[in-house]
C-alpha cells in the first residue's frame, strides 16, 4: 500500500511544499516504511517466537527484568517482550490489509450503486449506514467478534474474526464517503452530458462516475489503517483479540500488562504501547500530509489565483 | 482638490509551485474625488488584483512593488498602503477606501445580523458612540441605500435578504464609514439585469449624493458606459489605454481596445442578417403544451414550480432564444427537453412523438451544450474520447478506427487544431472547451441543439468567436436550436424568435426584432430598459427616459 | 454550477418572523422523530447479530449443564420460541423500559444500567470538560498561527493524542503519577472508606462529586476529585485532540472566507476577526462533527473504565463480555445506542441554534 501511495504522490509539489507539511509527510512515510519492514522481516528480527516460553537454556521465567538475554524483559506468562512486540507488527499489518480489503470493496460498490441510482434502496442503505456510523465502532467490532467466533478466539479464526470485526465498522464509512462523492459527481455537467447522449447507466457509472469518485480513497485508507490498528488493539485490550499462542497482538499484551503497571513493572506495557503509537502516528501523518497536498483550501503556497491564459479555470 | 488614489508602477506577483507568476506588471492609475474610473479587462488581466492592492487585501503569497497612495482629497495622497504599518492600514481601510465585492452573499457573514456587521466597521474606527447610537446610525444608512423598512431589516440575517438588498447592505457598510472612495469589484456581475440596474443607480447616487469616487472593476462594457467617467483598459497585467469614457467608445486608440469593443454584442443595433431558414410549415421539432415542471421539496416541505404551463414550438432549422432572469425556468425547459429533468405535467412532444421513458431513440437526435465548459467534460478522458462518446454509444458498429476519424473531423469542424485531440480538458482554454462541447453535441448530426448559456462563462472576445462558430455550423448543418440565455444582447444576435420567461410563465413571445425592439409586455420592457448598452451616449439618453426610449428597431 | 441551484429562487425576504419561527419548530419535531428509526435499526441489528451465534444460555452455561438441564433453562427463558416471536417480544419489553435480566447474576438489566450509568456520565463530563478547556483555545491558537511553529507543535500534539490508544495513555499516566510519583490514586472512583460514606448518604445521585459536595465533607470531595484526575485526563485528551483539529481546520476555512476579507476591508482588527467574526460560523461544522464523535467517546469510555477500574457501564460491559452474559451486553449496547441517537439530536439542535439559516 505504501508503494501505491508513493507513486500517487505529487512529487514536484513535495519538493517545494511548506516545511511543516513536508516534514510531516516524510516522518509519516519513514514510520510507515519501518512498520511494514518490521512486519515483513519480523521472523528474522525477533530473537524468539511469539509463543515461545523456553529455549535451550530452559524456561524464560515470568516478569524478568530487561537483561542481555531478554532486552525488554519477559511477561507474566513468560514470553519475551521484544519478540512479541516485533511479531505484533506482523499481526497488525495483516489485520489492516484484510480489514481494508473486506471493507473497501463492498463499501465502494454499495456507495456507487446507492448514490447513482438513488430511490428506495438508497434511502434504506443510508438509514442503515447512518445508524451504524453512529454506533461506537469498538462495540460493533465486539458484537461482530462474538458473532464470528462466539467470543472464543480460536487458533484458526482469530485473525479472520478480528479482521471481519474491524471491517464491518468500516463498510459504512466507505459507503458514506463514496456515496457522497458519487452524488457530487453525478450532478456534474459531464455526467449530464453523458445522459443527454443516451449513455446507459452502467456505462455512466463505470466510465464517468466511479473513477471520479474514488480519488479521495487513498487518504481514507491511511485514516482507516490507523483506526484498524486502534480498533484491533481495543478488542485485544478487552479480551476479544487473538490468543497469545496463535499470534502476538499488542492490545492483548497491554491487557496483560495492566496488573503489572500497578506493581511498577513498566517493561511489559511500554513496548507494545509504543508499537501502536508509532504505527498509528506513521499512517496518520501520512494521511495528514496527503490531505494537505490534496486540499487546495488548506494549502498556503499554491492557493494563489494564478491567472489562466484564456479565461478558463482549469477543471482539474 | 487632488487625487484620492494614486497607483504608481504597481507590480504584483504570486508565489506558485513553479516559481513566481506575475499578475500585475507596472500599472499606474489615479482616481480624483467624485470620479468613477472603470478598470476593464478580461479574466486574468490583473484588474481584481490591482483593486485588492488598494486596500492591502492581497493574499500572503503575493509580493507587491511600487506605490499605492491613498489620500483624503485635501492634499496629495501620501500614505502608501504597501508599506503602511498594520495599525495604520486598519485605520485607512474603510475610511479612505472601502470595498464592494462581487458576490454579496459571500461578502456577508451568514451567522450575524446585517446591523451587527454594519456596526462592526463603525466600532473598529471608534465611530458612533454607544451601542444604541451605532444601531441608529446603521438603520439610517440602510435607509439611505434604499433598503425598505430598515428598522426591521437591521436585525435580519443575510439569507433573509434578496441579492439586491444584500449588495445594498454591503454598499451601506462601505458608505457608513464616510469613505471617499469605493472600490467595487464586479459589483453587479452576480446579479440579474433588473437588479443590476438598481445597483448601478445606487452607485450613481453614491457619487451625486455623497460625493464618493468609485474605482469600478468590471468586464461588462454596458456597465462601463452607464457609470464611468474615465476608463482604463487592462490586458495581461498592464494598462493598454486610459481615456474619458466617450472618447474611448468613440475612438479607441489601442488595437486591443478596438478588438474588445468590436466583440461586445451591441444591443439594439439589430440581429444578424440571415436568410429565414426556419421551416414553419413542417412538423415542429419540439412542441410543448401546458408544460409544468416541479422540483420536489425536502422533508415534506413545499416543492418549487419552475415551469408553470408553458406552450411553445420549435420549428426545423429555427433558432429560438429563451431569455429570462434567474428562477425564470429557462434552464429547466432546456433540461426537460433533453430528458435531464422529469416533466411534471402537460405535454412535451419531440419530433412528433410524446416524450416517454424510453429516451434512447430520441437521445441521438438532441445535442446539448452546457454553460460551464470547465465541468462539462470528464476530467479523466481525453477530448477525443469525450467527443467520440456519442458515436461509441449509438454507432458502435462503425468500429474504433472510423469513430476516431469522425471525431477528428468534428474537431476540425469546430476549428480545433488536431494537436488537441489527445489533450485532457484542463489543458484547454474555456473557449476551446466550449468548441469541443459543440463538436460533441453535433457528433450525431442532431436535428435539435439545446444550448444552455453556452457563452456566459466566457470572456467577451472568446464569446464572439464561439457565437460566430455557432452561427456558421447552424448555417451549414441546418439544425434547430434552443438558445437559453440571460443576455438579451447575445440572444438578439443569434435568435430568429424569442420567448421571454418570467417566473415559469411566458411573458412575451415573437420575432426577435419585435420582442426586443418594441416590447409590449411590462416585464419585457423593464428587462430591456434595465440592460445597459455599450455606448455612453445612447446609455445616457436611455437614463433620461428609461422605458420610452427602448431600443431603436432595425 | 448546478442548474438546479440556478433555477431555485434566490433568498426572498421572509414576510414575518412569526411564520419563520414555525419552520424551526417543525425542523425540531422532524429531527426528533428521526431518533426512532436510528435506535430501532441499532437495537434490531444487535439483537439479530447476537442471536446468530445461538442463545445466551448455551453461551454462558453450555459447557457446564447437561442437555436436559439446558433445555429446561432455555424453555423457562423462552429461548426455544421462533426468532421473530422473540424479536417482537424483545421490542415490546424494550418499549416498556424492560431490558431483560442478566444470565450470570440474574438481576434486571435496568438495575445494572441504573447503578453504573451515573459513573459513566460522571466520567464523560470530566472528559468533556478537559476536552473543551484544552481543545478549543488551542485550536484557535493553531489556526491563528497557521503553518508556523505553534501550529506545527499543536498539530503534532493532536495527532499524538489520536495515535495513542486511550488505555495506553491511561497506563502511562498511572505508571508516572500513581506508581512512580505516588501523587494520585491509580484506580477506582474513590477510596473504600469514602465510597462507603457516600453510599450511606440519605439520597444519592450516583455521581460521586455531586454526592460528596452535598455531604459537605472536605475529605470526601478531595478524594473524589483526586480519583477523577487521571481517568478524566486520559479520556479527555482523546477528545481534546479531535476538538483541536476540528476547530483549527474549520477556523482556517472561515478565516479565508470572503466575508472575513470584507470585514478586514472595513478595518476590523485581526484578533477580533478570529474571536468575533470567524469563530461562530466555524463552530457549526465543529459541533456537528463533534456529535458524530460521541460514538467514539463511548468506545473510549469502555476502555478508560477498564483501565482505571472505574465501575461504570463500560467496565461492566467488559465484565459481562468476559463471562459471555449476552442479555446484559445487549442491554448496555442498546442503552449506548439510545444515548448516541439522543446526543446527535441535541447536537443538531445546538448547530441550528448557532446557524440562523436553519432557525429562520
Amino acid at each position: 500500500m505504501a508503494l501505491v501511495l508513493v507513486r500517487r504522490l505529487p512529487l514536484p509539489r513535495l519538493r517545494t511544499g511548506v516545511g511543516v507539511q513536508r516534514a510531516m509527510l516524510l516522518t509519516g512515510l519513514v514510520l510507515t516504511a519501518l512498520f511494514v519492514l518490521t512486519a515483513v522481516l519480523g521472523p528474522a528480527l525477533a530473537p524468539h517466537g511469539y509463543a515461545q516460553l523456553r529455549d535451550t537454556e530452559g524456561l524464560f521465567g515470568s516478569q524478568q527484568h530487561p537483561s542481555g538475554s531478554h532486552p525488554l524483559g519477559t511477561t507474566i506468562a513468560g514470553y519475551d517482550v521484544l519478540s512479541r512486540t516485533i511479531w505484533g507488527a506482523r499481526t497488525a499489518l495483516l489485520i489492516i490489509l484484510a480489514a481494508l480489503l473486506l471493507s473497501v470493496v463492498p463499501g465502494t460498490v454499495l456507495g456507487l450503486v446507492s448514490g447513482y441510482l438513488g430511490g428506495r434502496l438508497d434511502r434504506l442503505l443510508v438509514g442503515l449506514a447512518d445508524a451504524l456510523y453512529a454506533f461506537p465502532p469498538l462495540l460493533l467490532a465486539i458484537v461482530m467478534s462474538i458473532v464470528i467466533s462466539g467470543g472464543q478466539s480460536s487458533l484458526v479464526g482469530g485473525l479472520g474474526a478480528a479482521a471481519c470485526s474491524v471491517a464491518v465498522s468500516f463498510v459504512p464509512q466507505y459507503f458514506r464517503v463514496v456515496r457522497a462523492e458519487v452524488i457530487r459527481v453525478k450532478s456534474e455537467p459531464f455526467v449530464d452530458a453523458a445522459r443527454v447522449i443516451g449513455t446507459g447507466p452502467w456505462r455512466i457509472m463505470t466510465r464517468h462516475v466511479l473513477r471520479n469518485s474514488v480519488r479521495t480513497l487513498p487518504l481514507i485508507f491511511t485514516i482507516n489503517a490507523s483506526e484498524a490498528i486502534l480498533t484491533l488493539a481495543g478488542l485485544g485490550f478487552l479480551g476479544f483479540g487473538i490468543e497469545p499462542n496463535s499470534a502476538a497482538e499488542w492490545g492483548y499484551d497491554l491487557n496483560r500488562a495492566v496488573a503489572d503497571v500497578t506493581s511498577g513493572i513498566w517493561w511489559t506495557a511500554i513496548p507494545p504501547g509504543l508499537g501502536i503509537v508509532l504505527t498509528v502516528l506513521g499512517t496518520t501523518l501520512l494521511g495528514e500530509g496527503l490531505t494537505d497536498l490534496a486540499d487546495p483550501r488548506l494549502r498556503r503556497r499554491t492557493d494563489a489565483p494564478v491567472p489562466p491564459a484564456d479565461g478558463g479555470g482549469d477543471g482539474d | 482638490m487632488t487625487d484620492l488614489l494614486r497607483i504608481e508602477d504597481l507590480h504584483v506577483s504570486f508565489a506558485t509551485d513553479t516559481g513566481p507568476a506575475p499578475a500585475v506588471g507596472g500599472v499606474s492609475l489615479s482616481v480624483a474625488p467624485g470620479e468613477v474610473l472603470a478598470l476593464v479587462g478580461e479574466s486574468g488581466s490583473g484588474k481584481t488584483v490591482t483593486a485588492r492592492s488598494v486596500l492591502g487585501l492581497l493574499p500572503a503569497t503575493a509580493t507587491a512593488h511600487g506605490r499605492v497612495l491613498l489620500g483624503d482629497g485635501t492634499a496629495d495622497p501620501e500614505e502608501d498602503v504597501l508599506t503602511a504599518s498594520p495599525a495604520r492600514l486598519r485605520a485607512l481601510r474603510g475610511t479612505h477606501a472601502a470595498m464592494v465585492f462581487q458576490e454579496p452573499s459571500t461578502a456577508l457573514n451568514p451567522v450575524f445580523t446585517i446591523g451587527w456587521q454594519l456596526t462592526e466597521g463603525l466600532r473598529a474606527h471608534g465611530h458612533g458612540g454607544s451601542k444604541s447610537e451605532r444601531r441608529a446610525l446603521a438603520i439610517e444608512w440602510l435607509d439611505k441605500v434604499g433598503i425598505p423598512d430598515p428598522a426591521t431589516r437591521v436585525d435580519h440575517y443575510p439569507h433573509q435578504l434578496s441579492g439586491g438588498q444584500k449588495q445594498r447592505a454591503v454598499i451601506a457598510m462601505a458608505l457608513a464609514l464616510g469613505t471617499r472612495l469605493i472600490v467595487a469589484d464586479e459589483p453587479t456581475t452576480a446579479l440579474d439585469v433588473t437588479v443590476q440596474a438598481e445597483i448601478l443607480e445606487l452607485l450613481h447616487r453614491c457619487r451625486t449624493d455623497f460625493g464618493t469616487a468609485v474605482l469600478l472593476i468590471t468586464h461588462n462594457m454596458g456597465v462601463v458606459a452607464d457609470l464611468a467617467d474615465r476608463v482604463a483598459v487592462m490586458r495581461a497585467g498592464q494598462v493598454v489605454e486610459q481615456a474619458p469614457v466617450r472618447d474611448l467608445f468613440a475612438a479607441p486608440a489601442a488595437p486591443y481596445t478596438r478588438e474588445l469593443l468590436a466583440a461586445v454584442p451591441d444591443f439594439g443595433t439589430g440581429g444578424r442578417a440571415r436568410p429565414a431558414a426556419a421551416d414553419v410549415a413542417g412538423q415542429p421539432v419540439v412542441r410543448a403544451s401546458q408544460l409544468v415542471v416541479d422540483y420536489p421539496g425536502r422533508l415534506g416541505s413545499k416543492g418549487f414550480r419552475a415551469v408553470d404551463g408553458v406552450n411553445f414550438e420549435i420549428h426545423p432549422g429555427e433558432m429560438l432564444g429563451l431569455v429570462g432572469e434567474s428562477g425564470s425556468g429557462k434552464t429547466t425547459i432546456g433540461r426537460a427537453i433533453a430528458g435531464l429533468t422529469p416533466v411534471t405535467g402537460g405535454r412535451l412532444e419531440l419530433f412528433g412523438e410524446p416524450l416517454t421513458r424510453k429516451r434512447k431513440a430520441v437521445a441521438g437526435r438532441i445535442g446539448y451544450v452546457f454553460q460551464d465548459p470547465a465541468t462539462s467534460f470528464n476530467p479523466l478522458l481525453t477530448i477525443t474520447d469525450s467527443i467520440a462518446e456519442p458515436l461509441v454509444v449509438h454507432r458502435r458498429e462503425l468500429g474504433a478506427k472510423e469513430i476516431r476519424t469522425q471525431a477528428e473531423a468534428l474537431l476540425e469542424a469546430v476549428h480545433l487544431p488536431r494537436a488537441y485531440a489527445d489533450r485532457y480538458p484542463h489543458e484547454l482554454s474555456g473557449g476551446q472547451r466550449q468548441r469541443a462541447s459543440l463538436a460533441r453535441a453535433l457528433a450525431l448530426r442532431p436535428k435539435l441543439l439545446v444550448a444552455d448559456e453556452p457563452t456566459s462563462a466566457l470572456d467577451v472576445s472568446v464569446q464572439a468567436k464561439v457565437l460566430d462558430l455557432f452561427a456558421e455550423l447552424q448555417q451549414e448543418l441546418g439544425f434547430a436550436a434552443l438558445f437559453v440565455s440571460h443576455d438579451l444582447a447575445v440572444v438578439e444576435q443569434v435568435a430568429d424568435r424569442v420567448i421571454v420567461l418570467h417566473r415559469g410563465r411566458i411573458a412575451e413571445e415573437g420575432a426577435t426584432s419585435q420582442v426586443l425592439g418594441s416590447p409590449q409586455d411590462d416585464y419585457t420592457r423593464r428587462l430591456v430598459a434595465a440592460l445597459p448598452v455599450p455606448d455612453p451616449v445612447r446609455q445616457a439618453r436611455r437614463h433620461h427616459s428609461p422605458v420610452a426610449e427602448g431600443v431603436t428597431g432595425p | 454550477m448546478s442548474t438546479l441551484t440556478q433555477e431555485t429562487p434566490g433568498a426572498v425576504a421572509t414576510p414575518a418572523d412569526g411564520a419563520a419561527g414555525y419552520g424551526f419548530a417543525r425542523y425540531l419535531v422532524v429531527r426528533f422523530l428521526l431518533i426512532i428509526p436510528t435506535v430501532l435499526i441499532l437495537v434490531s441489528l444487535v439483537f439479530f447479530l447476537m442471536r446468530l451465534t445461538g442463545d445466551p444460555i448455551s453461551a454462558a452455561f453450555g459447557d457446564r449443564l447437561t442437555p436436559d438441564q439446558l433445555q429446561a433453562k432455555l424453555h423457562q427463558a423462552g429461548y426455544d420460541r421462533p426468532l421473530p416471536t422473540q424479536y417482537l417480544d424483545y421490542l415490546r419489553s424494550l418499549a416498556t423500559g424492560d431490558f431483560g435480566r442478566t444470565v450470570t447474576d440474574n438481576q434486571p438489566v435496568t438495575h445494572v444500567l441504573g447503578t453504573y450509568g451515573a459513573a459513566t456520565v460522571e466520567l464523560a463530563c470530566y472528559a468533556l470538560l478537559v476536552a473543551l478547556v484544552i481543545g478549543v483555545p488551542l485550536g484557535m491558537v493553531a489556526a491563528a498561527h497557521r503553518d508556523r511553529a505553534p501550529d506545527a507543535a499543536l498539530r503534532l500534539f493532536a495527532i499524538l493524542t489520536y495515535a495513542t490508544p486511550v488505555f495506553f495513555v491511561g497506563l502511562l499516566l498511572k505508571l508516572v503519577f500513581a506508581i512512580w510519583l505516588g501523587w494520585l490514586p491509580s484506580s477506582g472512583r474513590a477510596s473504600t472508606g469514602v465510597q462507603l460514606f457516600l453510599q450511606d448518604q440519605t439520597s444519592t445521585t450516583g455521581v460521586y462529586l455531586i454526592d460528596a459536595l452535598r455531604s459537605g465533607d472536605g475529605t470526601a470531595i478531595t478524594d473524589v476529585l483526586r480519583h477523577a484526575v487521571l481517568p478524566g485526563l486520559a479520556l479527555g485528551l482523546l477528545v481534546a485532540g479531535i476538538l483541536l483539529r476540528l476547530v483549527r481546520t474549520n477556523l482556517i476555512g472561515t478565516l479565508s472566507a470572503d466575508y472575513i476579507d470584507a470585514a478586514r476591508s472595513r478595518g476590523v482588527a485581526p484578533l477580533r476577526l478570529v474571536t468575533h467574526h470567524a469563530t461562530r460560523p466555524a463552530l457549526i461544522p465543529v459541533v456537528t462533527v463533534l456529535g458524530l464523535q460521541i460514538a467514539g467517546l463511548l468506545g473510549g469510555a469502555v476502555l478508560t473504565e477498564t483501565t482505571f477500574e472505574w465501575k461504570g457501564l463500560g467496565y461492566e460491559l467488559a465484565h459481562y463480555l468476559t463471562v459471555r452474559d449476552f442479555p446484559a451486553v445487549q442491554g448496555i449496547v442498546a442503552l449506548f445506542a439510545v444515548v448516541v441517537a439522543v446526543t446527535n439530536f441535541l447536537v443538531d439542535v445546538a448547530a441550528a441554534l448557532i446557524d440562523p439559516r436553519v432557525r429562520y
